[in-house]
């Protein structure tokens, strides 16, 4: 259990010592919600209309933005087979790789997303809810994210191959926050949706890892 | 010719219709074609390629 | 080396054995699908009513679902298949996979486009996003993954591997897909008197389906085993020219 969060803590200071990469997902964010009302007009109530699902989609590329990353390194330089000879479960690595990924993409997101909900004009009732999906949703994204990070390692032009992947297997978790955002902007519970999210959660947390790890035993054989 | 005219404009959803036939048919013809062209280019490959693999072992017994 | 020790799937993992086991096969599966397809289209086009409420172009309907059957089923073949591999690791699984795939993804593709064509003079527009419809399409997408992946690596039985991993992935998340679409389209879009999967199915539009669903069905087994033997054979292609390279 402690290497596993030694290899946490490891990845973060990697992360974090690269201070540019934590830069480029960050100002993404904030460019891509620029580009809304850019694009579609700066009306409050289209904004307000459009606000939940701008911001979980923003969320969704941001996730994809830093997944290349995510064992690429560790795959080239060797590190990667060395983790998997360690007595360390692989499983385990996953998931610590994962929240490492978390922490430097989704954790940042939820810091960040109510002063772009407030520039989207997000209906005051839905932030709480906005957050709490965010918290729930942004680890799935970054659990499915690793698996088809591991499942593209070692294949050619591994990066759009990815978003081709991971996007559709992103559908539910995209459907049930912003449903239930816009369920708390209207007044309505949140709480079914963000119980589906949430076993979302609970099944990813569960089953990606042997999924992710079957696939880089795959690439590093 | 009526007839034909009738049954040909589907009772004026004809242009959605037969495009409709019209793609299932290409489809099939496109699976079906492309798997047999590249079935009988493989087969052609593999018998040449394994004649001249015996030819080469062939050799090498000779040899030794 | 004596067939008769050879386990019985191993053996039909060398292409020729195996086509000369399709060999015997084939002609059943294409005759079948050639008089299902011959019968379907007469009764499709000709010999059955149009419906009350949408006319003639129900009859997209006798393409477009057997295509959606299709699509589905051979995603789960290939999941089946898929997993076969991983636990027995035999190359007839696998390969299996890929020979499936792109005729998936075809029939995907036929239910897309011919939903649309059926949309565009029962709802006004060329794509609606009708739980079905959208779905399909999620599910498209998932065709067009695993037949990128499976292509991107040098090493192709990686490349199989990664692809079985995927689908497997794939087949676990489409029923919650589905379920998510369907959810969110009965949110978005008021319950509509049409639906895609056609009017109450009356005897006389039961027969048709039934018969092209047949045809599809009995096409799709003729056309993935020869894909399979020439796939098979790719792979001794492959072998050969290795054994070549290293003389």
């Amino acid at each position: 259990m402690s290497a596993a969060f030694a290899l946490f803590l490891h990845d973060l200071k990697l992360q974090f010592r690269h201070g540019s990469d934590l830069v480029a997902p960050l100002a993404f964010f904030v460019l891509a919600v620029l580009m809304v009302p850019l694009g579609v007009g700066p009306e409050p109530n289209l904004l307000a209309r459009l606000a939940p699902g701008m911001l979980w989609i923003t969320a969704l590329l941001a996730t994809l933005l830093a997944l290349d990353r995510l064992f690429q390194r560790d795959f080239e330089d060797g590190t990667l087979d060395l983790l998997a000879l360690a007595p360390m479960p692989l499983e385990l690595i996953v998931l610590a790789k994962v929240a490492a990924h978390w922490v430097t993409t989704g954790l940042p997101f939820m810091a960040i997303a109510p002063i772009l909900g407030v520039m989207l004009h997000l209906d005051s009732a839905s932030f709480v809810t906005l957050e709490i999906s965010l918290l729930i949703g942004t680890p799935v994204l970054s659990m499915i994210g690793a698996f088809g990070a591991a499942v593209t390692l070692g294949a050619r032009r591994g990066g759009a191959l990815l978003a081709l992947l991971v996007l559709p297997l992103y559908v539910p978790i995209l459907i049930f926050a912003t449903s239930a955002i816009g369920a708390a902007g209207e007044g309505l519970s949140s709480r079914p949706h963000l119980l589906l999210l949430a076993s979302f959660f609970a099944g990813g947390i569960v089953l990606v890892p042997f999924a992710a790890a079957a696939a880089l035993r795959n690439a590093l054989e | 010719m009526n007839e034909y005219q009738t049954f040909f404009a589907m009772g004026g959803y004809g242009a959605y219709v037969w495009p409709a036939y019209g793609l299932t048919a290409l489809a099939f013809i496109g699976m079906l074609g492309w798997t047999w062209a590249s079935l009988r280019a493989r087969r052609r490959e593999e018998q040449g390629l394994s004649a001249a693999g015996r030819a080469r072992r062939g050799r090498r017994e000779a040899k030794s | 080396m004596t067939t008769a020790r050879i386990p019985l799937l191993h053996r039909y993992a060398n292409p020729a054995a195996f086509g000369r086991l399709s060999g015997q096969i084939l002609p059943w599966t294409a005759g079948a699908s050639a008089i299902l397809l011959a019968l379907g289209l007469y009764f499709a086009l000709f010999s059955s009513p149009p419906d009350y409420q949408q006319g003639e172009s129900v009859r997209i309907m006798y393409v477009h679902v057997p295509a959606a059957i299709m699509s589905e089923i051979v995603y789960g073949l290939m999941a089946a298949a898929a997993a076969a591999g991983i636990i027995w690791k035999h190359a007839l699984a696998d390969l299996f996979v890929k020979a499936a795939a792109p005729l998936g993804a075809a029939f995907t593709f036929l239910c897309l486009v011919a939903g649309s064509l059926w949309g565009k003079p029962m709802w006004g527009a060329w794509w609606v996003w009708d739980a079905r419809l959208t779905s399909e399409l999620v599910l498209f997408f998932l065709y067009l993954g695993y037949l990128a992946l499976v292509d991107a690596f040098d090493d192709p039985q990686r490349g199989l591997r990664a692809g079985a991993i995927l689908v497997l992935v794939g087949v676990v998340d489409l029923p919650i897909i589905k379920f998510s679409v369907d959810w969110w389209n009965t949110l978005h879009q008021p319950a509509s008197l049409i639906t895609m999967s056609g009017p109450k199915m009356d005897k006389s539009m039961l027969l048709p389906l039934m018969l092209m669903i047949g045809a599809f069905t009995t096409f799709f087994i003729t056309v993935v085993l020869m894909r399979l033997e020439s796939e098979l054979l790719a792979r001794r292609i492959r072998a050969w020219r290795t054994a070549a390279g290293d003389e």
